[in-house]
């Protein structure tokens, strides 16, 4: 069954969108403290972590918490290769233009989102707490797992977690196919016929 | 009755009158708003940074106006244990002279570089004037980069003045001497005939910075005072104020001051950068010192050089001429529109202005004197003044501008800043200074666009002005508003050593390209260590490097031993941070030498000879994180001749070298 003209919009929009996310920020992590008013961030792309992460190491030895290098994670060798294939799986699904395509890139996207999300959660968690016994300051019961989304304060340091210019892109994306799959799932129509 | 009632209040008059008469002290002469007006909050920035010359102590400070906060003094031609300025085996050769290592300096005057007349913010120029020497320090990192002796020279104070695109600065001989040399063992008697004055012209090269001496002019053995180079249309002359044209050699105060009039002399430096061009100076064998210090390398470099290039001006007969100025003239200052030459006799009770154009008409016309001095054409005084200030104080040193067509001129006797109009030479307004104000300055006041909005007074005398401390007092700087038309004075500070003259540019031309750090890759130290993973100890001979980090919270190695009485230990110390304001610093017990302060990304070497057997820690001297007192470590040190092998480690290296 065909879809509509803007729900295959919608599938092009995003194919662009999943290609534009490979090379822009997606991630962010703000950190600031009183000796660094001018903060330090990091900054999470497609093939790496970038901005101010050697002096986040430096800082993250007083607590004992490793020290972040992109090339120990898979993600980052994988997930170029993640955004170009649903590039092309949404060109696809565009090109098809049949509601099965949408909604099996959609549901494809949605798994992606949240196995991406909880890949991440884990990711802190290790950080936050696999905690080098031998660390100079040690503060009984507390970890520095950095916020999923949001502030969080840890010691001296407020911690900001917020999507970037990528992550923006994959809610936006994500936004556009649901309401095209919603519409050519007749969900809505029903809704509006009660 | 009456008569009583009457005398009684002819007296209560009296009495108020004189009171009145008196003095107005300190409190009624600054505004109500003064604080206002110099407040800058916590955390905000101040609108000027103003370089001062630090004086005897050499070095040359950097504070922030209005608040007149310091922020940092920069050593120059003094050491500084502090800052390993002297110390480090890479700085030492900044202080090298033809005399060997001279530790300290006399810095008078400073001159920011210059862009078709006005500041650009890449350099600061500053004079050694005891041992005659210019400097060039570099504003992306407020460091000394360059330091170049001046041969036949004494007392370097007409310096380090410049063209309106620092195309020379120059440096003028305030002590006129026989050239350097063994020519110099004559009987000072002989002064008339041996002494003669030079004039260095250094040129800046546009880009790096690096100074060259392009050749001196040897001049009669008059006293050089101060200069100023022409600008817009007197670009192209270059004016310096002499004293002692009695060329007197003993008693100076009273043998030099008999002349009603000394002089202000022009010298046409187009046309000896013409005749020099033309080969015709004369190649003079010299000794001075060249020195440079090379960023990427982190190590100074100290070049003997051997030869001078120099134009006697006697034989030239359109390079020089005198002006006659009254009384031992100290400024001779040229307003932003090269067209007038404000003349100062420090003895002098007005103040003569020179125009530009009537010099040159003057020297079209040969208006000159009957007699001439040393073989030099004289202008005729009225030929070549504008006009002269009449009554404007006693004493008068130096004048600087505002946008506005006034003038401000110091007043060292009668101690007070004294505003008038260029164009109708009439006194506006004066102001006490506490005391006795040398040099003034205007930011840009000495540049074609001036700032104007405060004048400073850099004052000789304090005596009251501040909680005493002891004999030896602090000297000062007054800050006056004089944007409006009466100057205010809002604040004075105390400042280091004795502020000779200063500059001051707005932030903004200098403050975003201010270095943070060196970056770690492209130090090219021939002793870095890049990783911890590659520090070491070398033996060789009697020589021990230890090729040491440091980063939060630790030095690398930690643990060395083998080191023996009678070696000469180097600690090339790198900094591994790169991040902002993580500097680390070092030292060893008993080292007869200064400490290290090292930037993130740098490497600095301290020599250490230890003389005894033991025990020597070294540790971090600045507080560098939460961690900083845990920074530090051992040096075994034993007797000479003895059979420890050199050992070094850091934590889990340390135990294991322990335990073999």
């Amino acid at each position: 069954m065909k879809i509509a003209f803007l729900s295959k919009v919608a599938l092009f929009v995003s194919a662009v969108g999943m290609l534009v996310s490979m090379f822009v920020p997606i991630w962010s992590i703000y950190l600031d403290a009183p000796q660094y008013p001018e903060g330090l961030r990091l900054i999470i792309k497609a093939n790496g972590i970038f901005g101010d992460v050697d002096i986040i190491n430096g800082l993250n030895h007083y607590i004992g918490m490793k020290t972040i290098h992109s090339e120990e994670f898979l993600e980052f060798t994988l997930l170029p290769y993640i955004l170009g294939f649903f590039g092309l799986f949404f060109l696809w699904s565009g090109i098809k233009s049949t509601r099965f395509w949408l909604n099996f890139s959609f549901m494809a996207f949605v798994l992606f989102g949240i196995l991406a999300m909880v890949d991440f959660y884990m990711w802190e968690y290790d950080y936050g707490h696999n905690l080098d016994p031998n660390a100079a300051i040690k503060v009984p019961g507390m970890a520095y797992q950095p916020p999923l989304i949001g502030f969080k304060q840890l010691l001296n340091f407020g911690a900001y977690s917020i999507p970037d210019i990528g992550g923006w892109i994959f809610v936006v994306c994500g936004i556009l196919l649901l309401f095209s799959v919603l519409k050519e799932n007749n969900i809505i129509l029903k809704k509006k016929k009660k | 009755m009456l008569r009583r009632r009457v005398i009684f209040s002819i007296a209560v008059l009296v009495a108020f009158v004189v009171s009145s008469c008196k003095p107005k002290g300190t409190g009624n002469a600054v505004s109500g708003n003064a604080a206002a007006k110099t407040y800058v909050a916590p955390g905000k920035y101040d609108e000027f940074y103003n370089f001062v010359s630090g004086g005897f102590s050499g070095q040359l400070s950097v504070y922030g106006l209005p608040s007149g906060r310091l922020f940092r003094v920069i050593p120059v031609f003094s050491v500084d244990p502090e800052k390993g300025w002297g110390y480090s085996e890479e700085t030492k050769p900044m202080l090298n002279t033809s005399n060997g290592f001279v530790p300290w300096d006399d810095l008078h005057h400073v001159e920011m570089s210059m862009t078709d007349g006005v500041a650009d913010g890449k350099w600061v120029f500053v004079n050694g004037n005891n041992t005659p020497r210019l400097a060039r320090v570099d504003l992306s990192t407020f460091r000394t980069s360059e330091i170049i002796e001046l041969p036949n020279s004494a007392g370097n104070h007409s310096s380090p003045f410049g063209t309106e695109n620092s195309e020379y600065i120059v440096a003028g001989t305030r002590f006129s001497v026989p050239a350097d040399g063994a020519g110099g063992d004559v009987p000072i008697t002989s002064y008339k005939e041996n002494f003669k004055g030079h004039i260095s012209f250094v040129s800046v090269d546009k880009t790096s910075g690096e100074m060259n001496l392009a050749f001196q002019l040897k001049t009669p053995g008059v006293n050089f005072d101060l200069a100023r180079a022409g600008k817009g249309k007197s670009h192209g002359w270059f004016f310096f104020s002499c004293y002692n044209s009695e060329q007197a050699n003993t008693l100076l105060e009273v043998n030099a001051s008999q002349k009603d009039k000394d002089f202000i002399m022009a010298v046409n430096w187009k046309k000896a950068e013409e005749y020099v061009k033309a080969g015709k100076g004369k190649k003079q064998a010299a000794k001075y010192a060249h020195n440079k210090f090379n960023e990427e390398t982190q190590t100074a470099t100290s070049e003997m050089k051997n030869e001078v290039t120099v134009l006697d001006v006697t034989e030239f007969p359109d390079l020089v001429y005198f002006i006659p100025c009254p009384k031992s003239p100290h400024g001779c200052d040229v307003d932003p529109t090269g067209e007038f030459i404000v003349g100062s006799g420090k003895l002098a009770a007005l103040l003569p202005v020179f125009s530009y154009d009537k010099i040159q008409k003057a020297i079209a016309d040969k208006a000159f004197e009957a007699d001439k001095y040393f073989g030099l054409p004289v202008i005729k005084y009225e030929a070549a003044l504008y006009g002269e200030v009449e009554k404007p104080g006693l004493g008068p040193l130096h004048t600087e501008f505002d946008a506005n067509g006034n003038a401000y001129t110091s007043f060292f006797v009668s101690s007070e800043v004294v505003k008038w109009n260029v164009k109708d030479l009439k006194v506006l307004d004066r102001q006490p200074t506490f005391y006795s104000v040398g040099h003034l300055m205007v930011p840009g006041g000495n540049t074609k666009k001036p700032f104007g909005k405060y004048l400073v007074a850099y004052n000789k005398i304090t005596k009251d002005r501040y909680l005493p401390t002891g004999p030896e007092l602090t000297q000062s700087a007054q800050l006056y508003d004089i944007s409006g038309d009466k100057m205010e004075l809002i604040l004075d500070f105390p400042t280091i050593g004795e502020p000779h003259y200063a500059q001051a540019v707005p932030a903004s031309l200098i403050k975003d390209k201010s270095k943070k750090i060196y970056d770690i890759n492209h130090n090219k130290h021939p002793f870095v260590t890049k990783k911890e993973s590659d520090t070491k100890v070398v033996r060789e001979g009697n020589k021990v490097h230890v090729y040491m980090t440091a980063i939060r919270s630790h030095l690398a190695p930690d643990n060395i031993e083998g080191v023996k009485v009678g070696d000469e230990v180097y600690f090339h110390v790198t900094n591994l941070e790169q991040d902002w304001d993580v500097p680390h610093g070092f030292a060893v017990k008993g080292a007869n030498n200064g400490e290290l302060l090292i930037m993130p990304g740098e490497t600095i070497t301290l020599k250490w000879m230890p003389e005894r057997a033991g025990m020597f820690p070294m540790y971090c001297t600045d507080f560098c994180s939460a961690l900083h007192q845990e920074m530090s470590g051992y040096i075994r040190v034993s007797p000479k001749g003895s059979n420890v092998p050199i050992k070094f480690g850091l934590g889990k290296t340390a135990e294991a070298v322990a335990a073999k």
